[in-house]
This record gives C-alpha cells, structure tokens and sequence, in this order.
C-alpha cells in the first residue's frame, strides 16, 4: 500500500487523485521555488538565535541559506545542489518530476554570477520548464518539441525578471534538460551546464558547452587544451534571460538499451571531473541516486568547491520502465 | 523630543581570505526641523562658566578685561529659565555667581546681577584645573536631566596639581558632563587642555588674541542653548571573539572614544557622545577585529545604535564583513574610511612634527611636518595646510618637501597644535 505524499492517506497504485485530499497521485516534483532547508536554521557556531536581519547574535555570521544546501529524492531520481565553498550565494537551481507510468523530466540551471539576482533567474527557469516537460509527459507529446517549449517558455520567464534600466545586467541563467521515457532519452541544453550518460560499459559526455572557447576548438582555432586554460573557457555564447536571444536549445534524443545512470550538472562538478572517464573514476557503484549525487558533489567540494555545485542523478533501466 | 536620527554606515564590506579587521564610517545625523525641535525646555538646562583668575591673567592687563567681557557675553547668551553658576578658579575653586554653592536660574535680574559679580573679579593666586572641575560637578550633580555644558578658560599650565591628580579628576566626573575648553595667549599646555576636552566631551581651542573671546564664549554657550537631547551615546554590537580596536569621532573633530566603553550586555559595549542639536551630524571611524569566517561567508561584524538618555534605540546601522577571493571587490577602496584615516594620521604628523620639533630633532620634524603637508595638500583640508604654512616653509605640497622656518610665532605653533584634530568632512556622494 502507498500513501499520499500532501497528506499520508492511504492510495491504491491505481489511484490519479487522493481521496483524502484531492492531490493528483501521477504527477510527483520537487516543490516551486525550490525545496527546503535540509538542516535545523542553526548557525555553524551552534547559535540558534538570530537578529531581524538573520544575523547570528552569538558569532555574527548571516543565519545559512535554505538554498546552500539542498537534497530531492523522487523514485529512481536525486539531486544535490550545494553553495561550494568560496561562493557567497547558491545560484544554481534544480527541478524534476514523475509522471507515474510515463516517465521523468529533470532540469538544472545555474545563474551567470555577472548577472543580477542570477538565483532567482536559475529557480524561475527550472520551475517553468519542469512544469512544460511534466505536461508534455503526461501527454505523451514528442520529447524534442516539449523540449523546445520549455527552453522558450523559461527563457520568457527570466527575461520578464530584467529591468529595463539595468539590461547589461538581466538575470540570466545556463539551461540543462532531460527527459526520460520507457525506452528513450532527450536532452537539451543552453550555455556549458551538462549532461553525462554513464553505465556499466564507459560514460559518455552528450552535450557540448555554448561557450566561446568550445566554439573555437570546434572551429579548429584552439586545441581543446589551449581552451581549458584560455581566460574565454566559461564565457557563455548562448544563455537564459532577456538579452539572449534564444530561439530554441540544442538537443539530442537516444535509445536507451542497458541499464545506467544519466547526470546533468553544473560545472561546479565537471570542472572537476571534465571527461566522461574522470567521472566515471570517481562514480560510486550500487548506491541509489542520492547517493550518487551526494558523493559527486563531495568530490566537487573536497577539490576546493570553488563554484557552486548542483548535480541530478536519474536511474535508466533500459527498457523495463522509469 | 522630535528629534529624529540617521545612522549611515560607509565601508567596503568585502575582505580578503584571512582579513580580521573590518573598517567603517558612521555617519549619525540628528533632523527635525526649527518648529518641531525646540530645544529642551530651559530648565532642564544648565551651563557654568570657570574663568581661569590666577595671577597670570593680570598681564597683560587686557586678558583678564577680555575675560570678564567674554563671560558676559555668554552670561547675555543664556535664556530666561536655565540653570548657570560662574566659578573663579586659582589653586581652589571659588562661587563667583551666585555666592552660595547651588545654580541660578537665569532670569533679567540674574543674568545683571552674575555680570556685576564677574566685573569685581581680580586676578590671583594658582592653577589647580581639577579643583575647578570638581566644583562644577558639583554644582551640577543636583541638576536633574537636561544638557550640562561646561565652558573653561585658563591662561597657564595646571601648576598646582600633578597631572596624575587632574587625571583621577577626570576619570570621576567625565560622564556628568560635558566642557569646552580655551587657552588664552601662550602659556598653557595644548596637551593638557586637549585631555581635558577629550575626556569632557568638547572641544578645545587657543584664542591668542584676547579681543577674540567674546565672539567665542557667545557662540559656544549658544551650541549649548540649542542642544536637544543629552547623554546620547553609540551601542556596540560585536560577535563573539571581537574586539573593538577603535571607536573615533572623525568629525567634525578628532575624538578617541575608544576607552570610554561602558560594558552593556553580553558583547555589547556603550560609548557616550554628549548632547545633541537639532541639525548636526558627526562622523565616526569603526574599527573591529574579528574572527574571520571562511570565503563567501557574511558576517554582522557590529551592530551599532545610537541610544538615548533611557536607553531607547534612536537609530541602529549595520557593519558587514563577506569574505571573498574577487581581488576586485576587496581592494576596493571606501572613499569615506580612506579620507578619516588620512585624517587621523595627518593630526598624528603634525603632533609628532611638533614635538620633534621641540626637541631640537630637525630630521623628525622635518619628515612628520612634511608629511602633514601632503596630507592636508590631498585632503583639501586648507585650513590645516595654512596653519602648516605658518610653521614650515612649504617647496612642494604635492610630495611634501617643506623646511622648517627659523623663527615661528608661540601662537601659530600652538594654534596649528590645537587645531590640528579639526578634519575636513568627506565629500560624500
């Protein structure tokens, strides 16, 4: 027997809606604006007090962020989103959901840090496109078209937050999507967060960076070393927000045969772990997706969490259901 | 009391990985506009006046005439229902107004009578300055409530007293009231003076010229008249393992405040600033050392308020510190801090100048003084810079070469001491 997760009635596996509380029982996400605090509001010196303005009274330090540190777990999906070290804010955002019998959709955006409220831009986008992605699964439309959707639809989202007086400086945000059916994969993308395909037989990276640096290693100007180190290696070409100009993400959809695991994340962790074989060697083995997720952004972390850190991890099974 | 406060903090609140010291301009601004900031109520007033009358006040015979004529002056200045008393000070104390040990109310009659008793005073006798102050505390100590104000003149060196006995003086009545104070001529030690209107909360100044006082006896008893609201000091708020390095009025003087803190609370202290007018506004220069938190951590390093005479909070600010490894943001430079800096480290110059200087240490001088030059040339502190020029012979006030003038007036040395605390207010904006 399951339970409703409002409000903890009992719901038969058949059930659309709760009985008790009316609560559509197909349709499972990560709560609009983002979920809680993961820990008790208490500062790291142990105070619990705090001023009008979330001041520790004991040691002083601002009262820690709901966002610094953030987990979600849905059946056979997980992510960890995590403020790093040296970063003053968590900027990044996650969203994803479940449509029982039909499917997962997953996005992860992390606000550009010139930009102005970048972590409003980065929540506004994931929530409006999860919300296209979950619609689209539920009504069964092309994965690639609702892709599409959700990126133009998050991109108007964002742009509606800029203000006018201050365009250089519109909330902007990078964009990675997936959505998973029975047997097949979309993912689409804007600006250099990723998505890694990994299983048991070697991983593979399936998106390429919107970067300028990745646009001159494509065009044969730069090695793909020269551009790791360029000063260029993370400008953004291509972005969310009201001075991007986006008209439609770039996509790729594949079969999914053998069982394995899909992580999107921010390049809080693939700076770290770049290549798909770098991943793959630090990638922890029989562990459920939150597991994963936590230790990849540990590894992020112990090698200096320089920036802020999201990583979403889903379980594929190959053809025997999502 | 309509009287209304503005705390303004200025800083560059990010710091370097690893950087203790937190660094802050606070600007309070007391408002209200002429109609609904009276002063307080005259009887909650109270202002006595001590003129120096020992010996040397007899030459030259014009002093202790200007004297006389400048307590009048500020006698004429008190209004109708305040408190006042003159005091005669030599090697003790004495009631020159009224005779009794008690304050006057202010009145036609009084203020006539208190200007006849002042012009049979005669010149005689020592200097023993914490005498004098210990009767105006006295005098004082049975006024309840309002602003106490102080005016001291004296012509010489406190003589009659260690500076250790001046200086227990001090420590008892600072708090009860505030004084300030002036030299008149050349005999008295700016040092000594300085002490005093630091612990009393005033000013000091020289008035070489004795014609000079009256102007600024009236004026002084004036600011008097005009203050609002007493016994306002600044509320401390630091985080656990902090520590106040400095707490200074940066203008419109010079004020170290630092070593008047009255525990209030768990890492709360209070500072006292004295009365308050209507429109004014002073600048304070914070610095606190704390325990630094790790990179993209923020911290409330002091919470300041300004709090009244029954401990109600009349405006707060907020001093932050965010460590962050942007070398962009924290080399910031806060224009308001780097000015008051340059300002205390300009008064700190022309004090060591001058004392180099008497000493016979041409080199020290020379360097300090030189120093002093550059300072107040990149301020646009000009008033400081024209009384350097009375000193030394200025080449270049860009880089400060300067030489030292062979023959300076006792005055000009003395009023370029004195004066040297006065700073020019930051250009905010």
């Amino acid at each position: 027997m399951e339970s409703c997760p409002e409000c903890s009635s009992p719901v038969s596996a058949q059930d659309r809606f709760c009985e008790a509380c009316g609560r559509n029982l197909r349709v499972q996400r990560t709560p609009v604006g983002g979920p809680g605090a993961q820990w008790p509001p208490m500062c790291v010196c142990g105070g619990e007090e705090f001023d009008a303005d979330g001041f520790c009274e004991q040691c002083g330090r601002a009262r820690p962020s709901a966002r610094d540190r953030v987990e979600f777990v849905l059946p056979g999906v997980a992510g960890v989103s995590d403020r790093g070290k040296r970063r003053q804010r968590n900027e990044d955002s996650m969203a994803f959901g479940r449509v029982r019998g039909r499917g997962v959709a997953v996005v992860v955006c992390d606000g550009v840090a010139s930009s102005e409220r970048a972590e409003q831009a980065s929540q506004t986008a994931v929530d409006t496109a999860v919300d296209v992605l979950l619609t689209g699964l539920q009504s069964g439309s092309d994965a690639e078209v609702a892709t599409t959707d959700a990126v133009i639809a998050a991109n108007e989202a964002v742009s509606r937050l800029a203000r006018p007086e201050a365009a250089e400086v519109a909330p902007s945000c990078t964009f990675v999507s997936a959505v998973m059916t029975d047997d097949s994969a979309t993912v689409g993308w804007v600006g250099d967060s990723r998505a890694y395909l990994v299983a048991e037989t070697g991983a593979a990276r399936l998106t390429t960076d919107d970067t300028w640096a990745a646009q001159l290693v494509a065009e044969g100007v730069l090695t793909e070393e020269e551009a790791l180190t360029d000063r260029r290696a993370h400008v953004l070409s291509r972005w969310l927000g009201a001075d991007s100009g986006i008209e439609a993400p770039q996509t790729v959809t594949f079969k999914v045969e053998t069982p394995g695991l899909l992580v999107l994340c921010s390049d809080g962790l693939w700076n770290y772990v770049p290549e798909p074989e770098d991943l793959l060697e630090v990638l922890p083995r029989g562990v459920t997706p939150i597991e994963v997720a936590r230790e990849l952004v540990e590894v992020a972390l112990k090698a200096g969490g320089h920036d802020n850190i999201t990583v979403v991890v889903v379980q594929l099974r190959g053809g025997h259901g999502a | 009391m309509a009287l209304e406060f503005a705390v303004e903090v200025f800083q560059n609140e990010y710091l370097p990985e690893g950087a203790a010291e937190v660094n802050a301009i606070v600007t309070v601004t007391a408002t209200g506009t002429a109609a609904d900031v009276a002063p307080v109520a005259s009887a909650d007033a109270a202002e006595v006046i001590i003129v120096d009358t020992s010996g040397s006040m007899r030459y030259p015979p014009t002093k202790l005439a200007a004297a006389k004529q400048a307590t009048a002056a500020a006698i004429d200045t008190l209004r109708d229902g305040v408190r006042f008393a003159v005091v005669a000070g030599t090697d003790t104390a004495r009631m020159v107004y009224p005779r009794i040990q008690a304050l006057e109310l202010a009145g036609p009659r009084t203020r006539a009578a208190a200007k006849e008793a002042v012009q049979r005073l005669r010149a005689d006798g020592g200097t023993a300055i914490g005498r004098w102050l210990v009767l105006a505390d006295n005098l004082f100590a049975v006024h309840s409530g309002g602003p106490k104000h102080a005016i001291l003149l004296t012509d010489g060196e406190n003589q009659h007293e260690t500076p250790q006995q001046l200086a227990r003086v001090l420590d008892e009545v600072a708090g009860s009231f505030t004084c300030d104070c002036r030299g008149v001529g050349t005999d008295w030690q700016v040092s000594e003076l300085r002490r005093i209107s630091e612990a009393l909360l005033g000013t000091v100044d020289i008035v070489a010229d004795p014609q000079g006082l009256a102007d600024d006896f009236r004026s002084m008893a004036a600011n008097a008249m005009g203050k609002a609201m007493a016994d306002v000091s600044l509320r401390l708020w630091t985080p656990e393992g902090a520590q106040v390095r400095f707490l200074k009025q940066a203008s419109p003087g010079l004020l170290d405040l630092t070593g008047r803190r009255v525990e209030a609370g768990p890492r709360t202290g209070e500072y006292p600033t004295g009365a308050w007018a209507g429109a004014e506004s002073r600048d304070y220069h914070l610095c606190v050392r704390v325990k630094p938190a790790k990179v993209g951590d923020r911290m409330l390093a002091s919470r300041v308020s300004l709090v009244g005479p029954s401990g109600e909070v009349l405006g707060q600010g907020r001093v932050l510190a965010t460590w962050t490894d942007d070398t962009v943001l924290s080399t910031r430079i806060n224009s308001e801090v780097a000015h008051y800096t340059g300002q205390a480290e300009l008064a700190e110059a022309i004090q060591d100048g001058l004392e180099a200087r008497k000493a016979g240490d041409v080199g020290r001088a020379t360097a300090k003084l030189g120093r002093a030059v550059k300072l107040a040339h990149e301020s646009g502190n000009t008033d400081t810079a024209k009384l350097l020029a009375k000193v030394v012979d200025v080449e270049d006030p860009r880089t400060g070469t300067v030489k030292l003038r062979a023959r300076v007036a006792d005055a000009d040395e003395m009023t370029l001491d004195t004066r040297s605390t006065v700073t020019k207010r930051v250009g905010k904006g």
